[in-house]
């Protein structure tokens, strides 16, 4: 019911090991990676075995000869060392320092930092205190600081790496374990009478370890980079003893007459940490579960419209919207999720419609399907018309859309928290609503920004324009969504639950609010909500919706009093009612359908006492069951003497 | 006669406080302040409030997941020990798929409290994870999944077969429907109010939604900015409310009835929870308040029969 | 605002007494006698013991610390005993040099990061995404010390347009122009890392923005693709980026150190790595303190930025 989409992916799938593997390998990027670094590290392997030069014999007969010479493949440096075998030695030496120094920051840091997020309190303080200060110092100055101290030599600067690399280990990980010490399966762990040892073993370590893992996949590129550039610097390995670093360093002094010498380590440094950054990243797609499913896609500036049919009805002429036939679907690589499913309503002027529906229903991704506001990828338009007086929403551009939103249709939306951008004041954004469609001065608009929050009843409507929207309460914020809502005095204002996040004091006034506004300016209002006692305060007539169809519409205290989907009854013998003391309640028993999976018939068939093959068999069409009333059942409850 | 098996005297919990480094007193922050109460056995004693009004922090101190900064809890007349963290009293939580440990399969989940609160043996353990799942309406094969493979309302039912695995017979179910659609909503509370009866259970039923209280609970307290406002026999409560706050509740809770809600003309703010009043909290918003209401706070008095409430001017007063 | 800057300001003389106290650490922590190692292999016995009642270090080590903060809280870093001058006069002459390598290249790897994160988030899995996906990825894979020498390989051997090595040209040079020929090599090399991390960073800080229900809300409003990008993404992406350039700007200060080595750039890094192989201890000192001082000032501005860009930051 919170965001747009509706069936997002699960927000937290553990992966099993095996799909992680397997998402690494279908990125085709961080296959090659993981088939370069493979090879490399092969090679590294089995160097002492393969028939090469011994890579500290010096030959100063055949200094220097170029790659491709006669039993120098890569040619010979300065002393007349073959570089073929110094540079698979040398990798040997850059690849184990690298990791190792990965693996001891990594070691460390993590145990820091889980120490410090679980135990939280001054121990936490004073550990980060100290962490801060390490990350105070540019990296290399500690390292060099730390090689001072230890004095120079391939294991004092693997140390140094690893230790000017531990601070940024323990940050991670402790924000990673903060995150999951105040999630509250850690209390329920608690109330199963674990220890504290133990929850830390088998409840908080198991959710940290992916982050560690893509910690080390991201950083042990780097560190071979920062071990390479010790010994470049000549602070790292000693002479004879050569990892590429210092390879690289003492070529460095022949690049005029011998290049080669100095590229050669460069490139194969280079060659590694790049596999190891494709790997690395492809990694932290698999594990991060943020990034799965192209979650980061970014959405365009209108759904993807992809119709197929085109509805069939021709509009209503007094209606300003009607919508006919709507079809919005979530497309997630092969699969096909049917959010809304051939929609047709229409909104006569000033009139008041809710949609009410539970969570999956469809309710809230129809509400922005009229605008095409669904975020695409993944959502698609795939039919039907959405027609303001005649003229088909969907046929337009982007330009031409934009010039309608907010100005002919606006919208309220359900958590104004987030759906106001938190670094402009209010006013600001009013006033942005306001110059989008109308040529107005700033200091015009602005004063209409004031009026608008006068309007709304905001205390002091002059100095809240100046506040940002985390200094007002939910209840004010929303009504600075409701005013800006009305900025342009739009015909048609679609409200997405808007009272969902407010406290039952809160709402009702923002209903109250909401009302009179509506008729007073003569507003139609579609609303959605999953409340049936919302949609008795504020709306003339109600459209019920179940699994992406509406199954039932009419007059609001018909359907409620009387209605005919037995969804519809079932639905309403749920709700609560304050005044009929402790009761049970007629549930309804089962789950949806999953919208990937919609049945041919009517998709309450399975939850439904009165349903037979007739509702199986096919599709069910909507039936006029009395004036004004329409409802999609095959023997409905009501209208039908 | 009823035995009470949980009383909670004076309960405070505060956040902050203390002194910074250079001795600058830090502002404290009370999210409940003395709030006693009684559970009686055998009742469901439900709790109602908006947001920040005090009752998950309540609901935590009463399992122990969070220490009181004053105030004394017994159950069954003994002192609260905290090395019984899940014996004696167990918690349902708002969030049913949170509440889950996302790498663990449900039989791990429940499992757990066997093994560490039970020390059951492993076919022991086997038979009463069975029976659990089968009382709270699940098949046996759901054992080896993933909570993530749960719709909410499943994972709500796989939360209150962990409550149930210790046997403790004290439940605290902090919003557990709030999260729910309605039609799942009903299921879960069906399924509690089977549960109760099946197993002797006592609940405190923590929620904001008037009408799913009045449908679960024998009595009602209701809170506001960390007190109790209001408390008595739900029907009482409901039928004759003596708190003003309360009446603005009842007022504002849209029913599908089609009465009109009634607003209130204030705007409904709570206040400065770093200066708070030095009376009535409500005061600002209430339409009865008059000049001591807003010197002086006034206690949790007694108004009638089992029931009580802190105003000076609490409306129905004549009966 | 003034209140936050003075806030953070006092909450600086924590850390700097901290980074003091690892600093006077490292010549606490050298194996052997200090003075010893101050002075090198060819110390009289005589020089050595005068040295450390010079250095007070007969002391007791928090005396010593003590001394050794006033002395620095005066300007007095002691004296290079491989240059025979005032360390500080070295440290403050050598900084210079790289203020001007490490400023050019935050400056342009700031503004080509943001720009290429900008391009590739705005054309995500376009052809401008790839390409500056790729080079991104080349950029913070290349060893910058190699860059550097292809660099020169290039463009001072082969195409002889820039100069190789140096601040100024030996002969006839010094002025402004001079400076800025000398100065476009390593600062392009020295930005390549930067820039491609500021550039992931952006990108998926915009990616990640353009998502957010208010980006939808700017859309229902009927603002344009424009204003949606550059105006409200671009925004809100920046609290999470400005932090980042100033976490660059140490990155950008440690290849300094080598950068400076491959372009003989008469830096403070170089300066560094020359006092450690000649253990002139004093000179790595009052270096390391000096640039770490100058970073943590930097974040202080990162931090300042970050608070006016976010009404929501506290302090």
């Amino acid at each position: 019911m919170t965001s747009a989409a509706g069936i997002a992916p699960p927000a937290e799938a553990p992966p099993p090991a095996r799909s992680a593997w397997r998402l690494i390998l279908r990125n085709r990027l961080a296959a090659a990676g993981l088939v370069v670094l493979a090879s490399i590290i092969l090679l590294a392997l089995v160097t002492p075995l393969l028939p090469l030069h011994p890579p500290n014999a010096t030959a100063p007969a055949n200094r220097l000869l170029p790659p491709f010479s006669d039993g120098h493949l890569l040619g010979t440096d300065h002393l007349g060392r073959d570089i073929l075998a110094r540079l698979m030695w040398g990798t040997r030496l850059s690849l184990a320092v690298g990791i190792s120094a990965t693996f001891i920051a990594a070691l460390i840091g993590s145990v820091i930092g889980i120490l410090a997020g679980y135990t939280g309190g001054r121990t936490d303080n004073t550990m980060m205190r100290g962490i801060d200060m390490l990350m105070a110092f540019p990296y290399i100055l500690l390292a060099l600081a730390i090689v001072a101290v230890l004095g120079p030599g391939l294991f004092n600067a693997l140390i140094a790496v690893a230790i000017v690399n531990i601070p940024f280990f323990a940050r991670n990980i402790r924000g990673a374990t903060v995150g999951i010490v105040h999630r509250e399966f850690i209390d329920a762990a608690r109330l199963s009478g674990k220890g504290r040892l133990r929850i830390l073993a088998a409840d908080v370590l198991p959710n940290v370890l992916p982050v560690i893992v893509i910690t080390m996949s991201t950083t042990v590129g780097w560190m071979i980079l920062e071990t390479a550039g010790l010994s470049f610097l000549g602070l790292g390995s000693q002479p004879p003893q050569a990892d590429l670093g210092s390879m690289l360093g003492e070529g460095r002094r022949l690049l005029m007459n011998a290049p080669h010498v100095s590229y050669l380590p460069g490139l194969v440094i280079f060659l590694i940490v790049m596999s190891i950054n494709l790997l690395g990243d492809g990694v932290r797609d698999a594990l991060d579960p943020r990034l799965r499913a192209g979650a980061l896609a970014r959405p365009a500036p209108m759904t993807a419209i992809d119709r197929t049919d085109m509805g069939t009805d021709v509009a209503p002429v007094d209606a300003p919207l009607s919508v006919d036939h709507l079809t919005t679907q979530f497309r997630l690589g092969s699969d096909t999720h049917h959010a809304v499913n051939e929609v047709s309503l229409s909104l006569g002027r000033g009139e008041c419609l809710g949609v009410i529906g539970e969570s999956g229903s469809g309710k809230s991704v129809t509400a922005l399907s009229l605008a095409a506001l669904v975020a695409s990828p993944p959502g698609v338009i795939a039919g039907g018309r959405v027609l303001l007086h005649g003229s088909d929403l969907l046929s337009k551009s982007a330009r031409e859309l934009r010039k309608v939103r907010g100005r002919d249709v606006a919208y309220i939306f359900q958590d104004p928290l987030s759906t106001l951008h938190p670094q402009f004041t209010v006013g600001d954004q009013l006033v942005e609503a306001i110059r989008a469609h109308r040529h107005m001065s700033r200091a015009a608009a602005w004063a209409e920004a004031v009026r608008l929050l006068d309007l709304v009843r905001i205390p002091n409507p002059r100095g809240r324009a100046r506040a940002y929207p985390h200094e007002l309460s939910g209840g004010m914020r929303q009504r600075v969504g409701i005013a800006m809502a009305l900025a342009n005095a739009p015909e048609i204002i679609v409200a997405d639950e808007p009272t969902t996040a407010l406290d039952v004091t809160v709402q009702a006034q923002v209903l109250d609010l909401m009302d009179e506004l509506r008729r007073d300016r003569d507003t139609a209002v579609l609303f959605i909500t999953h409340d049936f006692g919302v949609v008795t305060q504020i709306c003339d007539r109600v459209a019920v919706m179940y699994a992406g169809r509406i199954v039932e519409t009419g007059p609001t205290r018909q359907v409620l009093e009387d209605p005919a989907h037995p969804y519809t009854r079932k639905l309403i013998d749920c709700v609560p009612v304050l005044g009929s003391g402790r009761r049970r309640f007629d549930a309804i028993s089962g789950l949806p359908p999953a919208a990937n999976r919609l049945p041919r018939g009517c998709a309450f068939a399975e939850r439904c006492e009165l349903a037979d093959a007739a509702c199986r068999a096919g599709p069910i069409a909507m039936h006029e069951i009395a004036a004004g009333r329409q409802a999609r059942c095959v023997r409905p409850l009501a209208g039908t003497s | 006669m009823t035995t009470a098996v949980l009383e909670a005297e004076e309960l405070t919990k505060a956040f902050g406080g203390g002194r910074s480094l250079l001795g600058a007193p830090k502002p404290v922050i009370h999210a409940v302040q003395d709030v006693s109460l009684t559970l009686n056995e055998g009742e469901t004693f439900g709790v109602v409030g908006e947001s920040g009004c005090g009752k998950s922090t309540l609901a935590r101190m009463l399992v122990g997941l969070s220490t009181p900064t004053r105030g004394t809890i017994r159950i069954a007349g003994k002192p609260f020990d905290r090395h019984l963290l899940g014996a004696t009293a167990q918690y349902v939580f708002q969030d049913p798929v949170s509440s889950l440990n996302p790498r663990h399969t449900v039989r791990r989940i429940l499992e757990a409290p066997l093994i560490h609160l039970k020390r059951l043996g492993r076919d022991a353990r086997a038979a009463r994870i069975n029976y659990l799942m089968d009382a709270v309406g699940l098949r046996p094969d759901f054992l080896e999944r993933y909570p993530h493979e749960f719709s909410g309302g499943q994972a709500q039912r796989i939360g209150i077969a962990r409550a149930l695995a210790a046997e403790a017979r004290i439940i605290v179910l902090d919003e557990p429907v709030s999260a729910l659609d309605v039609s799942v909503q009903a299921q879960i509370l069906n399924l509690l109010a089977d549960l109760k009866a099946r197993f002797g259970l006592t609940y405190l039923f923590i929620s904001h939604d008037l009408a799913v209280v009045e449908a679960v609970a024998d009595r009602v307290a209701v809170m506001y900015f960390g007190r109790i406002v209001e408390e008595a026999p739900a029907d009482r409560l409901f039928a004759h409310p003596h708190h003003p706050y309360t009446r603005l509740l009842l007022d504002s809770a849209p029913a599908i009835t089609g009465k009109r809600i009634d607003a209130g003309e204030q705007p409904a703010e709570l206040p400065d929870p770093l200066a708070p009043p030095p009376g009535c909290a409500f005061a600002e918003r209430c339409p009865h308040a008059r000049a001591d209401c807003r010197a002086r706070r006034p206690p949790l008095a007694p108004m009638g029969p089992y029931h009580s409430a802190a105003c000076l001017y609490p409306l129905n007063a004549t009966d | 605002m003034t209140a936050y800057v003075f806030k953070r300001l006092v909450a600086l003389i924590p850390v700097l007494l901290g980074l003091s106290i690892i600093v006077f650490a490292i010549m606490a922590l050298i194996p052997g006698d200090p003075a010893l190692a101050i002075l090198g292999a060819y110390a009289t016995p005589e020089n050595v013991a005068r040295l450390n009642r010079q250095l007070g270090l007969d002391q007791p080590l928090p005396l010593q610390y003590l001394t050794w903060l006033g002395n620095i809280l005066t300007g007095d870093f002691g004296r290079s005993y491989s240059l025979n001058r005032p360390v500080i006069d070295e440290v403050l002459e050598r900084f210079q040099a790289t203020l001007v390598l490490a400023g050019a290249a935050l400056v342009l790897c700031t503004l080509w990061g943001v720009l290429a994160g900008i391009v590739a988030a705005v054309r995500q899995y376009g052809w401008a995404d790839r390409i500056v996906t790729f080079i991104v990825l080349v950029g913070i894979s290349i060893p910058s010390f190699w860059l550097g020498l292809l660099l020169i390989l290039l463009f001072a051997v082969e195409l002889r347009w820039l100069p190789a090595s140096g601040m100024y040209s030996v002969y006839g040079g010094g002025d402004l122009p001079d400076l800025l020929r000398h100065l476009v090599l390593p600062a392009v090399t020295l930005s390549a890392v930067a820039a491609g991390v500021i550039a992931r960073l952006t990108r998926s800080a915009m990616l990640e923005v353009l998502r957010q229900d208010f980006i939808r809300t700017a859309r229902a409003k009927g603002v344009g693709e424009r204003g949606v990008v550059y105006r409200h993404a671009l925004k809100a992406a920046m609290v999470s980026v400005v932090p980042v350039i100033g976490v660059q700007a140490g990155f950008v200060l440690s290849g300094a150190v080598y950068i400076e080595t491959v372009f003989q750039w008469p830096g403070i890094g170089r300066m560094l790595v020359n006092a450690i192989s000649t253990r002139d201890i004093l000179l790595v000192q009052g270096g390391v303190l000096v640039v770490a001082a100058s970073y943590v000032l930097f974040n202080l501005c990162a931090d300042v930025v970050q608070h006016l860009l976010d009404p929501r930051v506290q302090a």
